[in-house]
């Protein structure tokens, strides 16, 4: 990729028009560690890189009324550091946690993860889990999509050129409610997600669900929201019997291929299992709040 | 027999010369090397498994600018049909020129065609893209059963079975057929009260060196010629290199970088006979680097193979007969080293009768080369299944049946001679006393025990000890150092010497500085080069001496020599003395070791692996491992303990989730460290290190090979472990989760 340009903005405004007043293609660069690797290998035509990372607003999280207020390219490595964020959403920090390596973390964030849109991306299904919404900034002004919404396709999302994704919000959580987020490797690192769940539960003093959002990711072009699994745990206790029917949920949604990194029948399987064993983990962490 | 002696320097675990240089990023490697007017060379790789290739047009490439020079087959000097010898393996001339470059067929996806040297690697690359390739698509075969079916397409219209009884008069993808036997299976099969017999695969595996093949080379106007590489054998690249281009071996210098790795994958040639031939035509020195994907499609993995093996026993565990048939991939030409898995497989127990059949077979992957033990793992890894299946079926506890059945000194192998002093039954012994074979296992998990054995080999080391006049000396050996041989060789001299190991300097000669020394490889460094190390010591204390004799008007053998002093009565002499003076007693000293090391000793290893799966998706994890092995004598600790424990993380990879994926028409479709799964340091517990001192009495200080032993129990140490974890029997290799579920699932 002959990069032509390198621009460093500093507010979203500026961002914006360096995105949109130009011929040449553009690319929004947070962390970079899709984006690098993803230019070495495809030599294509002449980019204008801009560089979001001096944009405070960009790179800051602030907890608002008990909900998140995201920067998108805030480093995962400050991201996960950050015990608040940590103490509302469990799930969604192991999910930045388990991105690359250490050294990947100091640079990349949770809203890269969502532009990049791979189907294996560790944190969207924990945003979907969690009823994230995305906050695009184009010329034409501001707009908001649901985070289900947001990924339409393999690397493709829902933005024009010339939009920016500047905030990552979600609402504080009701009591009682708690998430998880579970992937398949068959390693114990840096790998690739061969199937991905992620359970949000709220729980009522007496235990039982009453509501529920579960997402499924690395088993379809995108990561899915399951309205059935979710509707499997409402109103159960979490027993055995809506534990399964999660799972199974879960599986029936999944519409996986089969690659080198896993077979069609192992990913619905397995989907599955992590769907169950996120839900009692996520239902735990409610039950201790 | 040094078994009583003391050591001063031997046995310590002093820091490796070559240390410093790698952490602080100075250590030249095979890519490291760039010269004045330097260009690049990048090669065309198949994209088919199996074509011909029809035409080929340059045309567009060439009229690129800054395009320098095309390399193809028809730029090698008519190749002879001879086998050279190439650190552990042979390969046939023709064979070896055609897979560097294709003749007129494409035989695995990735096989190089042709190169492009040009000003920069862009251009290079652009270039490629330039190549006008005709080709006729033929169906691959990829598997062992396909490539011996009788209709299946033929990789080579010359390749006729050897070792039939009658030679076939129509071409198969059967490259050659061996049998080993002795006594009499059948026999062997009626004394037994149980038979086991059961039918193994494993899958193609790369050794994962983490450094790509690299090189620069320059052929220079004058006939001389120098290739710097990353390379386990610089005489061997030396001895390839100049057969294929036809030079004198005084007309090419072969000067082996730093390297980062190569477990018997840098053995061989690939790029560098190319790059040289793109210096000739165009005058400039050339640099040539694979990538990872390269590295993975086109350089030589080992084998995959499909094994049956039958053993039968006695109630009381005494093993009757063992019998085994192996099919090993040679990939896209002959020479998978199946013989080795003939001698190998049964050689760690002491039965009379035994019988083994092997078959050397083509399939359109890229030609397979060493990887540590070549062989040995896929064969003892169907053996050890099997054994360890005959103790859990008669209740015997797996060490004590395989100490009942021990080889030992004297034992009969397969292959030939009887085995001298080897430290079997003391490794057995140090697993069975170890606290994790007492430890308590809890549900979901198993543990997996694992015998291995591997030959090593000796042959020929060349050292010159060179003095200095201050006392200090360099040791030139020919032998690149991979896993810390120059510590080891430092120290050796410094006991033979008398004298401490920093005052000693080893170094990797080129192949001009140092005469012929064979690679590194079969374990032979620190046994064969470490002799030779030895005898160069000896050799400067026999001068030190004569030239102290010469001072004090006395015989040669009327003086002691001891801790780096000569004595005669009152008369002493330091190192530094007599070195100082040599300038008037007859010029500077310097040692010689020239040798061809016979008496290679064994190495038997013992492993101990425990794991713990996770029956819902077939995850398994390794909780604890212990590796024995039979070092003869380590001669430094810490090196032997990182040979043991390199071993056992490559052997446990290729147990659980190491396989080269094939798409059906024959592409690699994991060709990188992403996919193509070896351990991580999380995926590993610490490996517990056992060494086992049981001498070798053909090295002055007892050493044994110990690079590649431990590599051959832990395919059946891990497999079996999961399988007493999942409580089904496992025969296919990778223990992935996919394959591990599916076991469970089947079963259910
Ligand atoms: C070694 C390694 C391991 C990895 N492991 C994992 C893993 O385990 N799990 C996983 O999910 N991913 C993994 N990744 C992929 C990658 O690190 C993540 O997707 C990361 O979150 C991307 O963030 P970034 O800030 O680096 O994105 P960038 O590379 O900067 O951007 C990614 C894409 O999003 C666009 N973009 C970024 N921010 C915005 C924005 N605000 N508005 C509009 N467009 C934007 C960019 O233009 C680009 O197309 C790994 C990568 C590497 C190199």
């Amino acid at each position: 990729m002959p990069v032509v340009e390198y621009k460093v903005p500093e507010n979203i405004d500026a961002a914006v028009s360096m995105l949109s007043n130009t011929q040449l293609s553009t690319k929004v660069m947070a962390g970079g560690t899709d984006l690098i690797i993803q230019s070495r290998a495809q030599s294509s035509d002449p980019l204008v890189v801009v560089d979001v990372k001096h944009i405070d607003s960009m790179m800051a999280a602030v907890i608002v009324d008990g909900g998140l207020n995201l920067g998108p390219s805030m480093s995962c490595a400050q991201f996960t550091a950050r015990h608040d964020i940590k103490a509302i959403y469990p799930g969604l920090v192991e999910a930045a946690y388990l991105i690359g390596s250490t050294q990947v973390q100091g640079r990349s964030s949770i809203g890269g993860n969502l532009c990049n849109a791979s189907p294996a991306a560790d944190t969207i299904p924990a945003l979907i889990a969690n009823g994230a919404e995305c906050v695009i900034q184009g010329p034409q002004g501001e707009r908001i999509v649901a985070a289900e919404d947001f990924v339409t396709g393999v690397g493709q999302n829902c933005m024009a050129q010339g939009e920016l994704l500047t905030r990552i919000q979600i609402a504080a959580p009701q009591a009682n409610t708690s998430d998880a987020y579970l992937r398949f490797i068959p390693r114990t690192e840096m790998d690739i997600a061969v199937a991905g769940a992620a359970v949000s539960v709220t729980l009522d003093a007496d235990g039982t669900c009453t509501a529920a959002r579960v997402s499924i990711g690395a088993v379809a072009t995108t990561a899915l929201l399951v309205p059935d699994a979710a509707k499997a745990l409402i109103g159960t206790k979490l027993d055995e019997a809506a534990l399964a029917a999660a799972a199974a949920a879960a599986t029936a949604a999944s519409k996986p291929i089969s690659d080198r990194r896993g077979t069609v029948e192992f990913r619905r399987h397995v989907v599955g299992v992590l769907t169950r064993r996120a839900a009692v983990i996520a239902a735990e962490r409610a039950k201790e709040k | 027999m040094s078994e009583a002696k003391q050591y001063k320097y031997i046995g310590t675990r002093s820091i490796r010369p070559d240390g410093y240089d790698k952490v602080t990023g100075r250590a030249n490697y095979g890519a490291d090397m760039s010269l004045p007017g330097m260009i690049w060379g990048k090669i065309l790789r198949s994209p088919h498994a199996h074509a011909k290739i029809k035409s080929i047009d340059t045309t567009k490439a060439e009229a690129l600018a800054g395009v320098l020079a095309v390399a193809s087959y028809a730029d090698f000097p008519s190749v002879a049909d001879e086998v050279v010898a190439s650190g552990e393996g042979s390969s046939n001339l023709l064979d070896l020129a055609n897979n560097i470059l294709a003749k007129d067929k494409v035989l695995y996806h990735g096989h190089a065609i042709l190169a492009i040297g040009a000003r920069t690697a862009a251009i290079a690359e652009q270039a490629l893209g330039l190549v006008e390739i005709e080709y006729e698509v033929l169906k691959p075969v990829l598997d062992v059963n396909d490539a011996m079916a009788a209709d299946a397409p033929v990789l080579h219209e010359n390749m006729f079975t050897q070792g039939l009884a009658e030679t076939p008069t129509k071409a198969s993808n059967i490259a050659a057929r061996q049998e080993f036997k002795m006594g009499d299976i059948e026999v062997g099969f009626a004394e037994a009260d149980i038979i086991v017999e059961r039918d193994f695969y494993t899958p193609t595996v790369h050794q994962g060196y983490i450094e790509p093949h690299a090189c620069t080379a320059s052929y220079d106007q004058d006939g001389q010629s120098m290739v710097w590489c990353s390379t386990q054998g610089h005489f061997d690249v030396r001895t390839s290199t100049a057969k294929l281009l036809n030079l004198n071996l005084n007309r090419l210098k072969v000067i082996a970088s730093e390297i980062g790795g190569g477990f018997g994958g840098k053995t061989t040639v690939y790029l560098e006979p190319v790059a040289l031939i793109l210096s000739r035509k165009s005058g400039r020195p050339v640099k040539m680097i694979m990538d990872r994907d390269d590295v993975f499609k086109a350089s030589g993995p080992g084998s995959a193979t499909r094994n049956w093996v039958k053993i039968g026993a006695k109630k009381d565990g005494t093993i009757t007969a063992m019998q085994a048939l192996l099919h090993y991939e040679a990939g896209a030409f002959k020479g998978s080293p199946v013989m080795m898995g003939c001698m190998t497989a049964f050689t760690p127990y002491a039965v009379p009768n035994m019988y083994v059949e092997g078959y050397d077979v083509v399939v359109n992957k890229p030609k397979v080369a060493a990887y540590r033990a070549p062989g040995a793992p896929q064969a003892e890894y169907a053996a050890e299944m099997v054994v360890n299946e005959i103790a859990d079926k008669l209740g015997i506890d797996p060490i004590d049946l395989r100490l009942k059945n021990a080889a030992k000194e004297g034992t009969q192998t397969i292959y030939g001679p009887k085995l001298k002093a080897v430290g079997l039954v003391e490794c057995l012994e140090a697993a069975k006393n170890s606290p994790h074979y007492q430890a308590a296992l809890k549900e979901n998990q198993g543990r997996g025990v694992a015998a291995g054995f591997w030959f090593n080999v000796g042959g020929q080391s060349s050292v010159t000890l060179n003095m200095n006049p201050d006392g200090t000396g360099t040791i030139v050996e020919g032998s690149p150092d991979i896993g810390g041989s120059r510590a080891s060789m430092q120290l050796m001299a410094a006991e033979e010497l008398g004298m401490p190991a920093e005052n000693l300097k080893p170094i990797i000669g080129d192949t001009e500085n140092v005469a012929f020394s064979a690679g590194t490889g079969g374990s032979r460094t620190t046994f064969a080069t470490g002799m030779a190390v030895i005898e160069a010591a000896q050799d400067v204390v026999r001068q030190l001496k004569e030239r102290s004799a010469a001072v004090w008007n006395l015989t040669a053998d009327q003086i002691e020599y001891q801790e780096g002093e000569t004595f005669s009565g009152d008369n002493r002499m330091t190192v530094a003395e007599i070195c100082a003076g040599a300038e008037r007693t007859g010029g500077q000293i310097t040692g010689r070791g020239n040798i061809n090391a016979r008496g290679a000793g064994p190495s038997f290893a013992v492993h101990l692996c425990d794991v713990e799966v996770d029956r819902d998706t077939g995850k398994v994890d390794v909780l604890r491992y212990t590796a024995v092995q039979d070092a003869g004598k380590a001669i430094h600790p810490s090196y032997v303990e990182g040979q043991l424990q390199g071993g056992a993380a490559q052997g446990i990879g290729w147990a659980l989730n190491e396989e080269y994926v094939y798409s059906a028409d024959g592409h690699m479709e994991n060709a990188g460290f992403l996919d193509y799964r070896i351990p991580l340091a999380s995926d590993l517990p610490m490996i517990d290190a056992i060494i086992v001192e049981v001498p070798n009495p053909f090295h002055p200080f007892g050493v044994r090979g110990v690079g590649e032993s431990g590599i051959i129990p832990p395919l059946a140490a891990t497999a079996y472990a999961v399988s007493q974890a999942i409580g089904l029997p496992i025969t296919d290799l990778p223990c992935s989760p996919p394959n591990v579920l599916k076991v469970i699932q089947d079963n259910a």
